[in-house]
């Protein structure tokens, strides 16, 4: 599948890019986050720790064991500062 | 439009006038306003980063939550993006009920979640050096107190 992953605050800073377009089999948001750690060390620097990341599948919260079937958009953030 | 993000500045009195008049039938309005703090050793500036798209959808679900639980005329979000200095206007929200204890609830409310449920992320200049503003457990703790 194809996927548009997209990045903010300090993980588009550490990865350098604010969204790609990713051809991916994994299953998993974190078969996806181990794929992309595997890459380069920005970005395993990036998911060094999952406790301080969010996740979005098209764009509602979601969790790292969410499954990927049918999912268009993943975005990757830390804690959200609003108000 | 009940929910807004935008990069330009807002009219507090303008918006929360226009918010009343539109409230037929509430006999109370209550608004909280957000502005960017100043820091030890001054604040250059601070940009707010969101997730286009996402952040409409969070923010339009959050006023839906709150009009869901108390009995409210209306609910109003705005919430700013880009570049800020200290003192400006960060973000309103404004509810409008019969009496005021749903109007109060309900800022608070809709407060605890755009917090740490809306995709927003501040980040703070000093001098040449710039962070992001990390996320604070007493706002994530302020969410468990809505939680049934």
């Amino acid at each position: 599948m194809i996927l548009d992953v997209l990045y903010f605050a300090w993980v588009r800073e550490r990865i350098g890019l604010p969204r790609e377009r990713i051809e991916t089999k994994a299953p998993t948001v974190a078969a996806l986050v181990a794929e992309l750690a595997a890459r380069e060390d920005r970005y395993a620097a990036a998911f060094a720790d999952l406790s301080a990341l969010r996740v979005a599948l098209d764009q509602d919260l979601s969790d790292f064991d969410a499954p990927l079937s049918g999912v268009r958009e993943v975005a990757f953030f830390p804690p959200m500062t609003g108000g | 439009m009940t929910v807004r993000v935008q990069e330009e500045l807002f009219d507090l009195g303008a918006e929360t006038a226009g918010f009343a008049a539109r409230a037929s039938g509430a006999g109370a309005v209550v608004t909280f306003t957000g502005l960017v703090r100043d820091v030890p050793g001054g604040l250059s500036g601070m940009e707010i980063e969101h997730y286009p798209g996402m952040t409409e959808k969070a923010l339009t679900a959050i006023r839906a939550e709150a009009m869901a639980r108390w009995s409210l005329a209306d609910a109003l979000i705005i919430h700013r993006y880009g570049q800020l200095r200290p003192g400006d206007l960060i973000m309103m929200v404004a509810t409008a009920s019969r009496h005021r204890a749903d109007a109060f609830a309900a800022a608070e409310f809709l407060m605890d979640y755009l917090k740490s449920r809306a995709p927003f992320w501040k980040n703070e200049r000093v001098g040449s050096d710039s962070a992001w503003v990390a996320a604070r457990d007493e706002d994530e703790a302020a969410l468990s107190r809505w939680q049934d």
